[in-house]
Parts: C-alpha cells; structure tokens; sequence
C-alpha cells in the first residue's frame, strides 16, 4: 500500500527518543525522513513500493531490528534508528553489498552521485570484512541508450518495479538463483524496450546509465539548466546538463510539476541533434532540384505565393496540412484554423495520429 | 470348501513406481491370468494400487491377504512372482525368504501413525476405500451441525500447530483469518517434497481437510500448491478431486448447506523457495517466487491482497481426524505443548530409511535405534540434523532429547521440512554444515542481501575450512555473518541458513580447530588434509591396490610391499577401500 492509500488514523510513536504523530498507514521510514532522522535505504525509492530487499534500512522497532520501509508506524512504537546494535547490522549489510561491488569509484560515471558510494563513504568501508567472489560478467547490451553494467548491480528491484509499476511495461526481471540472480530482459537478449530510461533514473549505482553519458564530465564540474522539453506539446520540466556548451545529459527534478522527473526515450537521451552539425539553421528553397539557403523572408513570401497559385489553379483541396506534436497546443490549434479558413480545406491532419 | 478371498497389494508410490512396481503388479496379473488360477480363484481375486507406507528402500512392497491373513514381501521383483503365486496363494505356503523381516516390523510398530496409517493401505484413486474409514465424515459434520467458530474451536484445542515449518498454532491462524472484514478470503494447501507420501497414499484427507477449513474460515476457493514435477500426487489429488466433485463434497451447496468451495491446482517450479508462504504466493499471482516483507500476514493481506490462511498438507490431513474425533482425543497424543504426531524422513547412515510418524515428544533415540534400527555397518552415530537443510545438526549426546517444537529450538533448531538426516563417525562435520550451506546459497531467491551475499560468503568460508586453508579469523567471520543472517533476513530461508553452521560449530568446535590448526580432518573426510601412504610392514603385495588405483599412483612387485606416490594420488580411497590386509593408512 502506497503512504497515499493510508487510513488517516493519527498514531503517536517515539523516533530516537522524539515523540511523533503520524498517519497509521506511513512507514516508520517516511515518518523519520519527514521528522528530520535519516535511515539510509538503497531498494526504497518513493516512485514505487517498497520490497524490503537491501535491509540497509533496518532499524529496531520496539527491540527488534525490522526494515523500516515496510513497517507501517504504529501507536506507541519505540523506533531507534542508530543504536550501536543497528549500525553495526546496517555496516555489515554495506559490506556485504560492496563485497560483491568493482571497487572501481574512480572510473565509474556514477561517482559523486552514487548512493552505494556515500554508504561506503559514511560507514568507511574501504575493504569488506566479508570479501569473497564477485559476479563477473562480459555480455555487454547493445542496445543503443542505456549502459548495463550488471556487476554493478545490487539487486536492490528498483528498475524492475518502476518498469513495471510506473511505466507499466516490464521489460526485466530477477533471472537465477542465489548469489548468480541477476537483473536481465528476458532470456537475456539485449535491452529492447522503450528506452524511457526510468530505471536509470531510480539506479542507486552505476549499473545503470546512459551509454552517452559516459566519460562526458563529472557530474559536479557540469552545469544544469532547467527549461522545457521541445519535443512534444506535454512539455515535460527538464534539466540539461552542460559541458563546454554542450548537452552532455538530460535530467528531470524528481518534484517536476508537470512529469513527476518521468520522461521518454526522446526527452532523457535525444538531445543530441542540439548541437548536430546537420541541423538546419536557415530556411530552404528548392531551386532547380537543388536546395538554396534563405532567408526567413524570401521562404515565407515564396510560401505564401504558391499556395496562392496552388489554390487557384487547383482548388483549395489540393492543399493539405500536417501538424507536429513538437508544437504546443496553441500552435496546433492556429494551425488547423490556418489550413480550414485561410487555405479553405478540411485535409488536416497530425503525426500523432499516423 | 469356499473358495478364498484374495488380495494383492501393491506399493505404487513414487518409490515403489521407481522400483518397478508397476512390473510387479503386471507379472502377478499376467501369472494369475495365465496360469488358470483367475478360473480357480474366479472373481474374489482383486488388486489393489496403494500408496508409499515409508519403507521406500524395502520397495516394492507387496502384501498378499489371503482370508484376511496378510503377509508381507519386500523388494519383490517380477521374477518372484511365480514363486509367491504358486507356493503361497496356490498351496498356502508363504515364501519365508521373502517376506518382510523384523526391521520391517520394528520400523513399523515404533510409529504412531495418523496421517500416515491409511497411506499403503487404502487406495488412494478409490473414495470408496476412503468413504469406508469414515472419509468426509468429518467435513460433514463440520459444514451441517458446527458453526466455523465451533470447528475454529476445535482446532485450536486441539493444539494442533503447522507441520510445515513454525509450527504456529492453525486454530488461531484460521481465527485471525476468519474475522478479517476483507473478502473474498482464500485457503492455501502447501505440498511440499515430505507431503508427497500423504499426497499419493491419502490424497482425499488432505481434500477433506482443506474443505473443512474453507469452511471455518469462509473461503469459497481453495488452492493446492505443488511442484509439477510430482506428478503421482498431483495425479491422485486430481483424481481425488473429480471424485470429491462428483459426489457433491465440491462445488456448491455442499452438503445440502449453502457453502460452496472449490479447489484449484497451482503449480510451482524446482525452487526451495517456492515452499516459503508470500513467496508461494507470488508464485500463484503469476510472478517470480521472492518472499514479500511480512507484516503485513497473510491471514491479513495473503493471495492477491486478502485474507488468506496457508497451511501445509500434513497439518489438512490432520484436521479430518480432529474434527471427527475431537480435540480432546488429539490433544492426548504428543507432549505439552507440541499435540499429535509428526511425519519425519529418516535418511542417512541409518539402517531403515524411510518416512516414519512419531508422537510429539519421541526421543531422538527411538527413532533412530528403534524405528532406524540403528546405524548401518555398526558404526558410530556422531549427529543428525533435523529440520531439513536449515535444521540443526544434534550431537549423539543429544541423543535421548525429546522432539518437538521447544525441545528443536532450544537446541538450534527446527521442525522445519521435517527432514532428518543421519551422521556417523565417518562423516565430517565440517563438510556436513558446507554441504547444507551450498544448498542453500543454490536456493536463496536472491532478494535480501544477507542471504543473497551472505550464504555465498558462509559457503566459501566452509569451503576454505574444508580445503585446509582456513584461519581462525574465518570462524569469528562465520560467527558474526550467522548473527546477522539469522536477524535481518527477509524469509525463514536466510534466516534459518546459519543453523548448521552454529550448531555444528556449537558442539563440534574440536572438529573445525583441527581442519583450521592442525590442518586434519578427524573424519578423514576433506581431501585437501587427507594422504594415503603403505604401511611396508603389513602390506602382502598382492597387487589388489595397485589394480584399483585409477591413477596409477601404486606401483610394486608380486609379494612385495608397493609404494604410493603421493603426487600421483587423487585421494579417491580406492585402494583404502580394497586393501584386505589394512595395509593402507589414511591421516
Ligand atoms: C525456505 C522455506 C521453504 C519452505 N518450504 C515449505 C514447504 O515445502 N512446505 C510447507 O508446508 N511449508 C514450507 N515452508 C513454511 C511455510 O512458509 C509456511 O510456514 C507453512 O506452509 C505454513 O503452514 P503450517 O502452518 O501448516 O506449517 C517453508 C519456509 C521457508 C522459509
């Protein structure tokens, strides 16, 4: 049950000696975070439900040591999230973690960004107590958009449900058993989805990432500009990340207003045609089968005669109109109101329809 | 004179099927037949298909009644056949030879047996034969005169607990389901690998059970979850179920009354995990078995979000008997708080293996000098692990404790699966507790990282012990990675997987220090601290070893003693094995 399901039956509970109020469906995690008290968790992620597989978020509960991404808050609980107790478990749990993790930070993309990282970095877990062997795989996917490093995987389910959770497709899943379970599409083919890249968004490591990405700059020498997505008239808040005045990656602000930090294939990893040298900058004229760069100008006026021609040549049928879903709706809207009064023809249409 | 009546039983359980039962029902058809003796006998010959009756290393197992006189053979082939025919049926003159000897006896008459007491003797595609040991009695009873509450009553008094695993006590998992405002509600059989026997030699009892507790709890669909790959037991409860529907004792308005129930197969894959109770859940919804975070319970939010009890098969089969002859009588049987009786298997160094029922509380002694007839070859018993693979491993010291539910967990631990594995002096320790762990690591469904990570690590700890490299720095890595597994798993699995390894170490801690400071295997056992050498005084040079070495490691002449070269040696034991003058030495 998601916190926006929860009964409102207000239940009282100690925190680390702190008497709180909460809504009897939170979890005892969503309570500490909004009172202030951090409990680090690597499978809880607020898109999706929580699983309760990483166990880094384990805390006692009236004694006893329970995850508290899915214990609901109850009245009168005794919480404490730091008790030596618990952060010798929740130490051991990283070890283990990292134990089965390329000790690889300064090649990694995911450096400074990475929640595996900051854990390793607090508990100053430089070698695991529990060493052992590691999960070494070559295939690599050759799908165009996203990176797959799946020795850096936890494990931790996050790509998987918000594949299926919120993007509602499913394109991977848990494959094998015990210390050989492995995150993969099926069979494991290479990735063939619809590449709108909410898994590497929600990745807490760098198992996931943008291919293009890569080697582009570290995350904090990079300026972010927020602005508006182009492609298409829902306008989706994004966050373009610039090296050198050029997008190296695009992000959207996990409390967009508009996308929720939600995006597709186009918005997360189209961006390059930004900075393509193929792209267009002035408008063209086709001149004896050859096209002529012109002005804005000569291209309109050079429109507008033809379609006058064509119109009374021909009749205003012969002219039809199709539409971009790049444009606004506003722009949409004057566009069919262009083709039906000025042109006087009904032959109007969209690409979102083809 | 009347002619007699004649009765041939046939084991045809999974075991009995793999010995060639199905050969030896046909050879008796075919003699009889052929032989004029259908003529002679006419119709009052019939047989009869039953089920496993625990005894699966004896298989086949046949019983021929004649006028009510039963005799038992045991590993009967169909070149036996004739004989038995002829002398016994035809001249009444059983074979003595054949017939079941006194561990047959004596691995029998220890047992109590409720669930298990039809199972070989019944048959189980037969309603009839079910019907005439007062079948769906009970369920009758329960849906016409008792309110749910009442059979809920019952139950609890009953003081019956789960038999697969926790050993919760089912009344108050029903009643805790029962008063959940959420509907529908739904009843979950769980068949696991120990229910099989239950599930071919009596599957209408586990029918039976499961629509008694539909009742009691209020669901109107039950499911039967199992591995596909038991195909007997999923043929027979099929079987069972057509002919439950049939009858009426499915469907809807069962009895007359206004309650409708129906059950359902749900088919699980080769995974350990499957058995654990929100990872079967999973598994019925449609998606990978992986264990959900508990609370929420599933008597509270179980299959596909609403109120669901699960139970194992064994704890049904139970549930016709109780409510047919009260909770008092049940309540009689057992130890305080550990009531009835509970189907183990017997295996390892043991002399009888088998599926054996014990009372609550029998002591771990009995079963296996009693009912086990002791350890095979004569040799020392030095532990069994009860419990299944995440059981605990119990010392001979142990041995005259009493099992049941606190007995288990006082000493590590659990009735789990009930598995029950022997150990003699010639198993080591170490290796037994490696063993458990590399099944266990195979098994984990990989979600939680302590046992994900955490198994592989105990795994490769044990190993290097084994391999005779560990250090003692490895025991206190094993010592804190159990602490951890055993609080902060998900599921029972991860959990419980430390338990070989704290047990073991609990009571065997001599044992690992020799493999980690003297670099010995006791047990001589791990290969890496093992080496054969010749001892020049006692060896004939008769050539014996030297033939049986497959890597031609011995060398020597007729009549005189032979070297071993130890970097040849593969350690395989060959030769210690075939020396008939213990002339080979292994430390
Ligand atoms: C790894 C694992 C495997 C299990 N396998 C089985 C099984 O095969 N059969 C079974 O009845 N219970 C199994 N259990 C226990 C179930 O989770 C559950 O407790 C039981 O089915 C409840 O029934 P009961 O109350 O009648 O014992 C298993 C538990 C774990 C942790």
């Amino acid at each position: 049950m998601s916190d926006f399901e929860a009964k409102k039956d207000l239940v009282t509970l100690r925190i680390n000696g702190i008497t709180v109020q909460a809504s009897s469906g939170e979890t005892v995690l969503t309570v500490a975070r909004r009172t202030g008290i951090d409990i680090p968790a690597l499978c809880h992620h607020p898109k999706i439900s929580s699983s309760g597989a990483c166990r880094v978020c384990l805390v006692e509960i009236n004694g006893v040591p329970m995850t508290s991404c899915t214990t609901h808050a109850e009245d009168k609980m005794e919480v404490i999230t730091n008790s030596p107790y618990i952060e010798h478990l929740r130490r051991d749990m990283i070890d283990l973690i990292l134990s089965d993790h390329p000790n690889d930070c300064m090649v990694c993309q995911k450096t400074g960004e990475c929640e595996l990282q900051e854990l390793a970095y607090k508990y100053g877990i430089r070698n695991p107590i529990f060493s052992g062997e590691r999960r070494i795989y070559s295939k690599k996917d050759g799908n165009p958009f996203i990176d797959r490093d799946m020795e850096k995987c936890i494990l931790c389910g996050r790509c998987i449900k918000i594949c299926d959770e919120v993007q509602g497709v499913g394109a991977i899943d848990f494959a094998y058993k015990g210390f050989d379970t492995k995150v993969c599409p099926p069979f494991e083919k290479d990735l063939n989805c619809e590449f709108c890249g909410q898994c590497v968004m929600v990745c807490p490591t760098g198992a996931l990432t943008g291919k293009a990405w890569i080697g582009k700059g570290r995350y904090w020498k990079i300026q972010e500009v927020d602005t508006t997505c182009p492609y298409c008239g829902i306008g989706c808040n994004i966050t373009l990340h610039i090296s050198d005045n050029r997008i190296v990656r695009v992000t959207s602000p996990e409390d967009s207003v508009v996308n929720k930090g939600l995006l597709c294939v186009k918005g997360r990893f189209g961006y390059e045609f930004v900075s393509s040298p193929d792209r267009l900058k002035t408008p063209l004229i086709r001149k004896d089968n050859e096209l002529h760069p012109a002005s804005w100008e000569e291209a309109l006026s050079y429109a507008a005669k033809r379609f006058l021609e064509i119109k009374e040549t021909h009749g205003p049928d012969a002219i039809a109109g199709l539409s971009s879903a790049r444009c606004t709706t506003e722009d949409n809207y004057l566009f069919q109101k262009f083709i039906r009064v000025a042109i006087g023809t009904n032959n109007v249409d969209h690409c979102a329809r083809l | 004179m009347t002619d007699p009546t004649i009765e041939i039983k046939v084991c045809l359980g999974t075991s009995g099927k793999a010995s060639g039962g199905e050969d030896v029902l046909r050879a008796f058809k075919k003699f009889i037949q052929e032989s004029g003796i259908e003529a002679r006998v006419g119709s009052r010959c019939s047989y009869k298909t039953v089920g496993c009756r625990g005894f699966c290393s004896k298989d086949v197992l046949v019983d021929v009644i004649v006028n009510d006189q039963k005799t038992t053979y045991q590993s009967v082939k169909p070149i036996m056949v004739e004989k038995i025919v002829t002398d016994h049926i035809l001249n009444g003159n059983p074979v003595p030879q054949w017939t079941a000897t006194e561990d047959y006896d004596s691995f029998h008459d220890k047992q109590y047996k409720i669930v298990l007491g039809p199972c070989g003797e019944i048959s189980p595609d037969s309603l009839d034969d079910y019907l005439k040991i007062n079948g769906y009695k009970a369920a009758r009873k329960a849906v016409t005169k008792m309110l749910p509450d009442d059979v809920i009553s019952v139950v609890i008094n009953s003081g019956l607990r789960g038999r697969g695993g926790s050993g919760f006590l089912t009344g108050k998992k029903w009643e805790l389901c029962r008063k959940q405002p959420e509907n529908p509600h739904y009843i979950i059989c769980n068949v696991g690998e120990v229910n099989r026997a239950l599930a071919e030699g009596n599957p209408h009892a586990i029918i039976e059970g499961l629509l008694i507790g539909g009742y009691a709890i209020g669901a109107e669909k039950g499911y039967l979850y199992i591995r596909e790959r038991y195909h007997i037991s999923v043929e027979r409860l099929r079987t069972a179920i057509i002919q439950a529907k049939e009858k009426g004792f499915l469907g809807t308005n069962i009895f007359g009354s206004d309650f409708s129930f129906d059950i359902e197969f749900s088919f699980g894959t080769e995974a350990f995990i499957c058995g654990e109770e929100t990872a079967l859940m999973e598994s019925i919804e449609g998606k990978r078995a992986m264990p959900r975070p508990r609370p929420p319970f599933p008597a509270i939010k179980g299959l596909w979000g609403k109120p669901t009890v699960i139970n194992n098969a064994e704890t049904f089969s139970n549930i016709p008997m109780i409510v047919g002859k009260g909770a008092e009588w049940f309540s009689s049987i057992g130890t305080e708080k550990s009531k009835g009786t509970k189907v183990f298997t017997l295996t390892g160094k043991v002399k009888n293996n088998g599926l054996v029922e014990i009372p609550m509380g029998m002591s771990l002694r009995d079963i296996v000098y009693g009912i086990g007839g002791g350890i095979e070859g004569g040799k020392e018993l030095k532990a069994v692990q009860v419990g299944g693979p995440s059981g605990g491993l119990i010392p001979m010291s142990m041995i005259n404790m009493g099992l049941d539910y606190e007995s288990l967990s006082k000493v590590g631990s659990i009735v789990g699966s009930g598995g029950m594995v022997v150990f003699d002096e010639e198993d080591c320790i170490v290796s037994v507790a490696r063993f458990f762990l590399e099944f266990l690591q195979r098994e984990s469904c990989g979600k939680c990282t302590p046992c994900r990570v955490g198994t592989k690590r105990m795994l490769e700890l044990l190993t290097k012990i084994t391999e005779g490299k560990g250090e003692e720095t490895d025991l206190a890595r094993l010592d804190r990675l159990s602490a951890i597994m055993s609080v902060s798993s998900l599921c029972g699995l991860g959990r419980t997987a430390p338990n070989p390894f704290i047990t073991s170490f609990n009571h065997f801690k001599s044992e690992y220090l020799a493999h980690i400071r003297d670099r010995k295997c006791p047990a001589g056992v791990c290969k890496a601290l093992i080496t054969f050498s010749i001892i020049e005084e006692l060896c004939k040079g008769c050539g014996l070893c030297k033939r049986k070495c497959p890597t031609k490691a011995i060398t020597g002449e007729v009549k005189k003693p032979h070297i071993l070269d130890a970097d040849s040696c593969i350690k395989c034991g060959a030769c210690y094995k075939a020396c008939k003058f213990k002339a080979i030495k292994k430390v």
